[in-house]
């Protein structure tokens, strides 16, 4: 109670400001265009305890301001969109969309690309297709943020992007170019007869080529003179140690700086352990993904202290993620593993999940409602490195929220309204 | 109820009146075995203060349920209905008792029925591939079903003999083989229907058809050649040495034409589906359409036609072009057209456990709650001819009950019990039956879907 009145009171002197901004411009009686406010019977942030009858005010794309609706003054004609429960907009932590298309034939399928099984040069940006209608409609259930890219199914099928769900170019809704590099460790990306890889002992042994071979790069890298020596770039030319840039191997150094993670896809607990190894041999930052048998892995996976991009609750337990159950996310928390429920990615159908749906499937299994909301927001946020502009409702931050007239877990609840940026993107309802 | 049961009736005698004048056939329905009728001497359980939603009325807030054996003998408000004295009382409070779920379609347990050599082959059975042990039947009882309709895929024309099977999972012994969940008409003989598909799932390389007008042309071809079968079937009554060879293939079909066995039939296009509103007519077979994703767009024609659907429901809209238009909607704007709809799993597309949400969305989308729940039991077993049979807790039918912890279209809910033929087959406080229910290591199944003809469509853009 005490730190609720406390953060109540860090509220009223925050807002105060913009308060009496707000007030100023109301006493004039001119509403901003620039300015839209959300009121709701309660309001979950991601970053704090439930608002009862709360306000958001969003100026020019922010929130500038939160609080209860009550201690609000507005201005006459002020643009305001009422619901029953806002969340923060929703965050899917890993999908495929936009790269993946409706139709599922090869004129909208771009998310794999099987000529070989190392492709990490493949960037998302330039598959990425922001008018696909699967993000739309993923976006009408109140998904503002994806982290989108290349597919499972390639032992390195390619780079991922981070985009809001809104902007008529991948450079419009971009947050984030190149934000990780794919891998599987699965018998997904086996390929056939004599090619490699073909085993799971094979699968690490490519890995771990690239890796020092992108090392080596790396170094060598470093070693090269300051290209604007005109004359020292002129004696190297024909030194056969000068590094020729190598697109491939330049992802992959960036994975060992650290710029990029290593987004694994594994779901058996021997693939997991594989990871991991993975990880400490290079010192590098790898996200664990889809996961199906995480739960078998917990002790493991806090000592290497590794975010789980946690399959979709309803993907199908068959094959490899035959052991996969409804209560992931649930275990995951109770050992407080970081960890965002992804859409995923579908060969076939549904072609899009809406995570929603599946944290609400986690509720149901045990997850608290609080961290469900948190697995599809703020998590994934914090995961993805964007936490400073999305996944909670703060002052300050990217004004994404998420309305619906009811529980928003409620398979018969409606989404009312999304809002990107401060701009109202739809209004079905859902 | 009744009413719609009739209308459905009628709708079925039309179209079977159309194919007597065309092609002399009759439409007899199959013979069910109704069991013994009800023994004194067999065990008996009444659950009390249950909120009870029999699908075939109006919900009870405080009734009480009681089943002799394995049917059903009483159902009603607490205040009117009589406990028998034998009877083991179960306290219900708070628990929502509903018909064991039916599913219309699905692919539990494997679906290895017609292969690649053929596009048309009505006379192999699925059941004569159908694993009893495969996780999918023990998921099945923890999503609340009962009985299921198992049908081989749809990258045929004519993909063979479906079977409809009752959950009998009573103990480990128990099932043991198929025979032992299959349903059955008086003379023994399983029941089933006869899958059928239209649009690009059947289309391929030759020997399968190229288009869609060489699709309806292969089926229109094999019936026209069943029918000529049948005849000569039938004027060798008396003379047997006048039959003609046994054909297994044209003997599915003629069943077909009888109304023994009715056509399930995959479709998605809206054109598609007046199609198989053509052949249906006729050849004057009983027509179930399924999936019809794009059924909102001709619902009246459906309505006008008294075709029953079966729909999917899936989180996201297309997988090929023609799931494109797959809408949340198409429920609603079915059965306000006068549709009957049932819902379906088509599981391993989606998860039996998870049968009641496409009934949900479909409530989310508009659709009348009492008919999104008849979706998920009565209607389906209309749909399969079992409506005498299952499909609502109502006196004299099998006593399949599913039990759920709170309203079954809330994704809080569980399902804490599922009862089969009077006898509990799933109990969510079981630490095996908890492993179905929730998943976890060894809750796997090792069978993996015959995918045959269509494995196309799932690796388009898929992993090779």
């Amino acid at each position: 109670m005490q730190n609720q009145a406390k953060k109540t009171n860090r509220w009223l002197k925050s807002s105060l400001c913009s308060l009496m901004l707000y007030s100023f411009v109301g006493s004039k009686t001119i509403a901003q265009d620039n300015t839209l406010i959300v009121q709701a019977k309660k309001i979950y942030t991601s970053a704090g305890p439930m608002i009862e009858n709360g306000s958001i005010v969003c100026i020019d794309g922010k929130i500038a301001t939160i609080g209860a609706t009550s201690s609000l003054i507005v201005p006459k004609d002020s643009k305001i969109i009422t619901a029953e429960v806002v969340f923060p907009g929703l965050i899917d932590v890993r999908t495929c969309v936009g790269l993946s298309g409706i139709l599922n034939s090869k004129h909208d399928s771009d998310q794999i690309e099987s000529s070989s099984p190392i492709q990490p040069e493949l960037r998302a940006i330039d598959a990425y297709n922001p008018g696909e209608e699967l993000v739309e409609y993923i976006r009408d259930f109140g998904v503002t943020t994806i982290h989108t890219g290349h597919a499972p199914g390639e032992l390195i099928s390619g780079q991922t992007l981070i985009a809001k769900t809104f902007g008529n170019t991948a450079g419009e809704s971009l947050l984030v170019d190149g934000r990780a590099v794919v891998a599987t460790l699965a018998e997904s990306s086996f390929k056939t007869g004599k090619q490699s890889p073909g085993t799971r002992g094979k699968q690490m042994a490519m890995l771990r080529a690239l890796l020092i071979e992108a090392k080596e790069y790396q170094t060598k890298l470093a070693k090269k003179p300051d290209s604007k020596d005109a004359d020292k770039t002129k004696e190297k030319k024909d030194d056969p140690d000068s590094t020729a840039r190598s697109l491939k191997l330049e992802a992959m150094a960036e994975v060992l700086s650290g710029t990029k993670a290593l987004l694994i896809t594994a779901d058996r607990s021997q693939d997991i352990a594989s990871a991991l190894r993975l990880a400490e041999e290079f010192s590098i930052s790898i996200w664990l993904d889809s996961a199906a048998e995480a739960y078998l892995m917990i002790p493991q996976l806090k000592k290497a202290k590794v975010p789980v991009l946690l399959h979709p609750s309803m993907m199908r337990a068959s094959g490899e993620q035959e052991n996969l159950t409804f209560e992931s996310a649930k275990l995951l928390h109770e050992a407080s593993i970081p960890f965002g429920i992804q859409g995923g990615y579908e060969a076939y159908v549904p072609k899009v999940r809406v995570v929603l749906f599946e944290a609400a499937i986690a509720v149901a299994h045990g997850l608290p409602y609080s961290a469900a909301i948190e697995s599809i927001t703020i998590q994934p946020a914090r995961i993805l490195g964007i936490d400073k502009r999305v996944g909670s409702i703060e002052i300050g931050k990217d004004a994404d929220l998420a309305l619906y007239d009811g529980d928003p877990f409620e398979w018969t609840t409606h989404c009312t309204g999304v809002i990107v940026n401060g701009k109202i993107v739809s209004k079905l309802p859902r | 109820m009744n009413r719609l049961n009739n209308l459905n009736r009628r709708g079925f005698l039309q179209t079977a009146s159309l194919a007597t004048v065309a092609t002399s056939v009759f439409v007899s329905r199959p013979k069910l075995i109704f069991g013994k009728g009800t023994n004194a001497e067999e065990s008996c359980t009444a659950w009390t203060h249950a909120k009870i939603m029999p699908a075939d009325g109006p919900a009870i807030e405080d009734g009480i349920l009681v089943v002799r054996g394995s049917k059903i003998i009483a159902v009603g408000p607490s205040a009117s209905t009589t406990i028998p004295s034998d009877a083991k009382v179960v306290d219900a409070s708070n628990k929502w008792l509903m018909p064991g779920l039916v599913c219309t379609h699905s692919h539990v347990g494997g679906m290895g029925a017609a292969d690649g050599s053929s596009p048309i082959q009505p006379g192999v059975r699925v059941l004569d591939s159908i694993n009893v042990r495969d996780a999918g039947f023990r998921r099945a009882l923890a999503g609340g079903l009962t009985t299921l309709n198992i049908m081989p895929g749809s990258g045929h024309l004519i993909s063979g003999q479906t079977v409809y099977c009752k959950l009998r999972y009573y103990d480990k012994s128990h099932p043991n083989t198929i025979d032992d969940i299959v349903i059955r008409d008086m003379d023994g003989k399983s029941l089933g229907g006869l899958k059928m598909a239209n649009g690009t799932n059947s289309i391929g390389e030759a020997p399968f058809p190229g288009t869609r007008g060489k699709s309806a042309y292969l089926v229109r071809e094999q019936y026209v050649k069943a029918r000529e079968y049948h005849a000569k079937v039938v004027a060798a009554k008396d003379a047997p040495d006048k039959l003609p060879p046994r054909d297994l293939h044209l003997e599915s079909l003629a069943e077909a034409m009888l109304g023994k066995r009715i056509v399930h039939h995959h479709t998605h296009r809206h054109d598609d589906i007046m199609t198989v509103m053509r052949l249906s007519q006729e050849f004057g077979f009983r027509t179930v359409l399924h999936h019809v994703s794009e059924g909102w767009k001709v619902a009246k024609e459906i309505a006008a036609a008294k075709l029953p659907c079966s729909i999917i429901v899936l989180d996201s809209p297309g997988g090929k072009l023609e799931a494109r238009d797959m809408t949340f909607k198409n429920g609603r704007v079915l059965d306000e057209a006068g549709v009957r709809v049932a819902f379906h799993t088509d599981d391993w597309i989606t998860d039996s456990r998870l049968f009641v949400r496409s009934a949900a969305l479909a409530v989310r989308a508009g659709m009348n709650r009492e008919k999104a729940i008849q979706g998920l039991t009565l209607a389906g077993a209309e749909m399969l001819g079992l409506e005498d049979r299952i499909g609502s807790l109502t006196v004299g039918k099998d006593a399949d009950i599913s039990i759920w912890s709170g309203d079954p279209l809330s994704v809080y809910s569980r399902v804490v019990e599922t009862w089969v033929e009077g006898k509990k087959s799933f109990d969510l406080s079981e630490p095996e039956d908890r492993l179905f229910a929730e998943g976890g290591y060894g809750a796997g199944e090792d069978i993996d879907p015959f995918l045959c003809c269509y494995a196309q469509a799932w690796q388009v853009g898929g992993t090779k």
